[in-house]
């Protein structure tokens, strides 16, 4: 069950929490991923942007070892204790809230963490309504907490605020920000919002047909969205994305 | 670029403003109501609404009967066949018929989701699985009931065997064809769920597969219990003195409609009875979709 096509290395200590060389990877022949070569240093918040199918999917869930029977090269290390926060938020509709949180864990304290994580998304009195009675919004805290109880040293993160509406996406970003400084997981955000990534990054790597055209460390004091230095940042990963003279 | 966009909008919006400015609002085809949209589809039915049809058919049977229009050589009436139900209970004799029948049913209902939900599970959950029993079932479910009856009887006789093994033979096809279904149909992106949060394979199976196949088995069985009443009637018309189906038989061999409308009746009600029962069931059992519609 857990034999995958491209195995996937343990990091040693002091070493980069993630590390990629010579990644590829190939649909039907056709190239559209690298080859890329990484370092992710551990606590770091990389955000990956890019066009639809520049391959920045791709890359998380080659990170994610989601991707058997896709062909491919290259070697992983990544952290075995790793989470996924995909798109749409997973939740099984046969499990309480409470019960969803806690899937798969396998901890004395489960449910006892499981509490607190919803409490920490603001979810409290929550635990025992069944998602579907949640709104959008609201499934995606599920989801969140579902990635964070588990406290781990990789959070990868597929468009997790895509499918919102733009307030709760704002909201969204502010509760990701302070739940990622308590654990500090190296976290890789995969992105299409300019914004998002530079609101929360310490680096921002855009990505374009496989490749890494631009690796931008952003140091901005936070909060970032009235920095000065915002603008600029912005317009110059939009022309890393081939959008020049935005309104 | 930007310009021939600009003079795009602006015709595409000159159109509705002229027709605002130049024609007068009674032009407008006139609302219905004050403010108020036609209802394209129709709303929903107050309680107890769907029995419309099947009262007024009574009703028109009965007048029928009633006017002689009707002969009771054809069809009894429909107060004459309540009037014998009552008489057959008071003797007894109905019940005993129903319960013949009912065990029968019942019996082979029983026997055939627990086969159909095994080969289900063992179809939906391996590939070798799926090889050896899917190709079979569906050229069984090919092949009418009945149409095994000769082959049923030459191998178990015509005795009560027979009759629950054909009967559980025709349950389990809905029940395997839709639980199957279902398992297949697992979505994606919970085995991808499972998958990251590390989930073994029997944990994927309890938490993962089984309950997502739930609603399939529901269907199935809403099928299989109407499934199981069928099949009987044909078979208590061989070698039996019980049940409702003999009861018909023998009915029609007299002549007498009324009794072969009061086991119309039981069918009706308990094909009627069963298909709430397993809905109440499915309802309790899947309530988490009741969420859908607050």
């Amino acid at each position: 069950m857990n034999a995958s096509a491209h195995p996937l290395h343990l990091p040693k200590a002091d070493a980069p929490a993630v590390s990629l060389r010579d990644v590829t990877r190939r649909f039907s022949g056709r190239s559209v991923l690298g080859p890329v070569s990484l370092d992710f240093a551990a606590g770091e918040f990389v955000a990956l942007i890019g066009k639809s199918g520049s391959g920045k999917s791709t890359l998380l869930r080659a990170i994610a070892g989601l991707d058997d029977g896709v062909e491919g090269d290259g070697t992983l290390t990544v952290p075995a204790d790793r989470s996924v926060l995909f798109q749409d938020s997973r939740l099984l509709p046969w499990k309480s809230v409470l019960q969803n949180v806690v899937f798969g864990l396998h901890a004395a304290d489960s449910n006892a963490r499981g509490r607190q994580a919803l409490a920490d998304v603001g979810l409290s009195g929550r635990e025992d309504a069944w998602p579907n009675a949640l709104s959008g919004g609201e499934q995606q805290r599920v989801a969140l907490a579902r990635s964070l109880v588990r406290q781990p040293r990789l959070l990868l993160a597929d468009e997790p605020f895509g499918a919102l509406d733009a307030l709760t996406r704002i909201r969204m970003h502010d509760l990701l920000f302070r739940l990622i400084r308590q654990h500090r997981p190296t976290v890789l955000l995969v992105t299409h919002d300019v914004d998002e990534a530079i609101k929360l990054a310490d680096r921002v790597l855009v990505i374009d047909e496989g490749r890494i055209t631009l690796d931008q460390p952003v140091s901005l004091a936070h909060p970032r969205a009235r920095h000065p230095g915002f603008a600029a940042l912005r317009g110059e990963l939009l022309a890393a994305l081939g959008v020049t003279d935005p309104i | 670029m930007s310009d021939q966009s600009h003079a795009l909008i602006a015709t595409a919006y000159s159109v509705p403003f002229a027709a605002i400015a130049g024609v007068p609002a009674q032009a407008h085809p006139a609302p219905p109501a004050q403010g108020k949209l036609p209802k394209l589809a129709p709303g929903r039915l107050p309680t107890g609404a769907i029995l419309l049809g099947p009262v007024a058919l009574v009703v028109l049977w009965e007048l029928a009967s009633l006017t002689g229009w009707l002969s009771p050589k054809f069809l009894a009436a429909p107060s004459t066949a309540v009037f014998t139900g009552f008489e057959l209970l008071q003797s007894g004799t109905l019940a005993d018929h129903f319960l013949a029948s009912a065990g029968r049913a019942y019996l082979g209902l029983g026997i055939g989701v627990a086969i159909g939900l095994l080969l289900a599970l063992a179809s939906g959950l391996s590939r070798i699985g799926e090889a050896s029993i899917d190709g079979l079932v569906q050229i069984k479910r090919a092949i009418p009931t009945l149409a095994l009856i000769p082959l049923a009887i030459l191998w178990l006789g015509i005795g009560e065997g027979m009759k629950v093994a054909l009967i559980a033979s025709s349950v389990f096809v809905p029940i395997y064809i839709n639980t199957h279904a279902a398992l297949r149909g697992i979505d994606i992106r919970h085995v991808e769920l499972a998958r990251s949060v590390g989930l073994t394979r029997s944990a994927f199976l309890r938490e993962v597969a089984l309950p997502g196949a739930l609603p399939g088995f529901f269907t199935g069985l809403r099928l299989a219990v109407t499934t199981c009443w069928t099949a009987l009637v044909v078979l208590e018309q061989i070698n039996t003195s019980q049940g409702i189906g003999y009861l018909m038989n023998r009915a029609r061999d007299y002549g007498q409609t009324d009794i072969i409308v009061v086991g119309l009746a039981i069918y009706a009600v308990l094909g009627l009875g069963s298909d709430f029962a397993v809905r109440f069931w499915e309802r309790k059992t899947l309530s988490y979709r009741k969420a859908l519609a607050s």
